[in-house]
């Protein structure tokens, strides 16, 4: 009985040779940093765009892509980033109003999961690989994969930045961003666009299923503690950090995929902002000047 | 920004200023979608400092004459201009104030931000910290009374206070004329008055013309000097008491029509096509929040 739960619980922790590995992953743990940064910067404009389940939309077209990418022989990096552009764009050039985009994501979802599952069936190769690209993979990062990670990361967050003003106009407030001539549907796309992309490389990492763990939850966590434009992405980019690097630095040792330990680890981070933002809530009124309620002049 | 002399307490609206130049004009403007004809024929000049409300039933054309001035719609045929230049979009000259929208708990902005919004939202980059840009948001959250919420979190203000911020996020740009779409829709009574006020406020200090498009005249029927009543591809423009009288609106409708003025305000009876969106008071120019009492008489 006591064996077998010391078995269970180093299945989930195990530190021996914890220096060598550590080393050995080093590009892991790069990854997860860089796609900290970028799953905390985005997710912000998905949180204000209000674009959770496109998100999860995305993974899974981005999940078909991938095996395809796996079956035919392509490449799985490549699968996945031609999935995720494909959805991305569907998804904006026809859903610009809320309930199109919902329902399109909604018919576009079990159609990738489907086509995803079918490419994998008839792939010859490892299991292993499989299950990977649903849940995420026991920390293995080679070099090629960690270049275009990084390269890829590296387009969003610049494009990101390159728009951040406008974006964040047309995103909280799309009506009076028109009225002022700022583009709002080129950067609808623009953005569905980069959102592929940030959904390609987090794929490869945590898995489709899993993807919304570090594209939204940081976000999410982070707007609970502060609606300051300059902490919000602040708090959410070391939230995505924290978990993604955590969750590694955790997995190391043992024979489970990082998944699980990033999840959980990003969930708590948001359990915590939320308990936080209720105490606060109780203590009174946030960035208010105390004065009599309604003083109407 | 207030170079002109503002006249703080002449409550009566009507022209008693020497005419100033347009801001705004059209010139046998029409818009048509199809074989629908929105409006034609339409002759409008907004003076620097008038007040001219725009009346009509849903789908008369309100929000798409909007549409125009703001460059996002063209004309079907006839001239507009905007300062004697042809109007285009993103003009920063023109300030828009939308229907409230209570913003969400995704929304990682503060009072400020959003009135920031306004004077560099349309650039491209990082919104970096600046001390005049600062500055020049504290003193718009003064203009609009909201310096005491200035930090809190949008999604904590109520709709009035929301509106408020709306106003300041309008003058960002030195606006010369504003566009207000049913500004206060779904506000109680309370800030119905004070957002109309502080509007009424900031046009006479910066001597702003506004087009004011509503369904409910009454809250802002003090301030009008002119309305603009959109009916069936037609339309009247004039003062409140030439166009708000029952023969006017019943030749522009086509039928009886009774303009009912009771305690200071105006009620519509019996527009045919059951105008200003209140599906149960029958084109009532009374706003449905009204307490017992004032409104009900044509329900």
């Amino acid at each position: 009985m006591i064996a077998a739960d010391g078995d269970f619980w180093s299945q989930i922790f195990t530190f021996t040779n914890y220096g060598e590995l550590l080393v050995l992953l080093q590009n892991s743990i790069i990854a997860g940093a860089v796609l900290g940064l970028v799953g905390g910067l985005i997710g912000v404009f998905v949180m204000s765009r209000d674009m959770a389940f496109a998100v999860h939309g995305i993974s899974e077209l981005s999940f078909a892509g991938a095996s395809a990418g796996l079956l035919f022989g392509v490449g799985v990096v490549e699968g996945s980033l031609v999935g995720s552009l494909v959805a991305a764009a569907l998804i904006g050039l026809l859903g610009s109003r809320a309930r199109d985009r919902n329902s399109i994501i909604a018919v576009l979802m079990p159609f990738g999961l489907g086509l995803g599952i079918l490419c994998l069936t008839l792939y010859p190769g490892r299991t292993a690989n499989k299950f990977g690209l649903l849940t995420g993979q026991i920390v293995a990062v080679d070099n090629p994969r960690l270049n275009s990670l990084l390269a890829i990361s590296i387009v969003v967050i610049i494009g990101l930045v390159v728009v951040w003003r406008p974006l964040m106009f047309a995103s909280v407030d799309v009506d009076v961003a028109s009225a002022r001539g700022v583009p709002t549907r080129f950067l609808s796309l623009y953005f569905m666009l980069l959102l592929g992309l940030a959904v390609a490389v987090s794929v490869q990492v945590v898995g489709s299923l899993l993807v919304l763990s570090i594209l939204v939850t940081p976000a999410a966590a982070a707007l609970r503690l502060s609606s300051s434009p300059v902490l919000v992405p602040l708090f959410s980019t070391v939230f995505a950090v924290v978990s993604l690097v955590g969750g590694i630095l955790l997995a190391l040792g043992g024979s489970i995929p990082i998944s699980p330990y990033v999840t959980t680890i990003s969930f708590l981070i948001y359990a915590v902002c939320r308990i936080i933002a209720a105490v606060r809530k109780r203590r009174g009124n946030a960035g208010r000047i105390a004065g009599p309620a309604l003083a109407q002049s | 920004m207030t170079t002109s002399t503002p006249t703080p307490g002449s409550a009566g609206a009507t022209s008693s200023r020497p005419p100033a130049e347009p801001v705004l004009t059209l010139n046998g403007a029409a818009l048509r979608f199809g074989d629908r004809t929105l409006w034609s024929g339409l002759d409008l000049a907004v003076a620097a400092g008038e007040f001219v409300a725009v009346i009509g039933a849903n789908g008369s054309g309100k929000t798409s004459l909007l549409k125009v001035i703001l460059g996002q719609q063209r004309l079907t045929s006839g001239t507009a201009s905007f300062l004697g230049e042809p109007l285009r979009r993103g003009n920063r000259r023109i300030g828009y104030i939308p229907q409230q929208k209570l913003a969400d708990d995704g929304t990682p902005l503060r009072a400020r931000d959003l009135v920031g919004l306004g004077l560099t939202g349309h650039r491209f980059g990082l919104p970096l910290p600046s001390r005049a840009r600062r500055r020049r948001v504290d003193q718009l959250l003064d203009a609009v009374g909201a310096t005491r919420y200035g930090d809190a979190p949008i999604s904590s203000l109520s709709g009035g206070e929301q509106q408020r911020l709306r106003v300041g996020q309008s003058l960002a740009g030195d606006p010369r004329l504003l566009l207000c779409d049913e500004p206060l829709l779904s506000l109680d009574l309370n800030y119905q008055r004070t957002v109309s006020e502080l509007i009424d406020v900031q046009r006479r200090q910066r001597d702003l013309g506004v087009l004011f498009v509503t369904h409910d005249i009454n809250p802002i029927l003090g301030m009008v000097d002119r309305v603009l009543y959109l009916a069936d591809g037609r339309f009247r423009i004039g003062t409140p008491d030439d166009v708000l009288q029952s023969e006017v609106l019943s030749d522009l409708y086509g039928s009886p029509v009774d303009v009912i003025r009771t305690r200071g305000r105006i009620i519509v009876v019996g527009t045919p096509d059951g105008a200003h969106g209140h599906p149960h008071s029958d084109g009532d120019l009374a706003h449905h929040d009204e307490p017992a009492g004032s409104a009900g008489a044509a329900s």
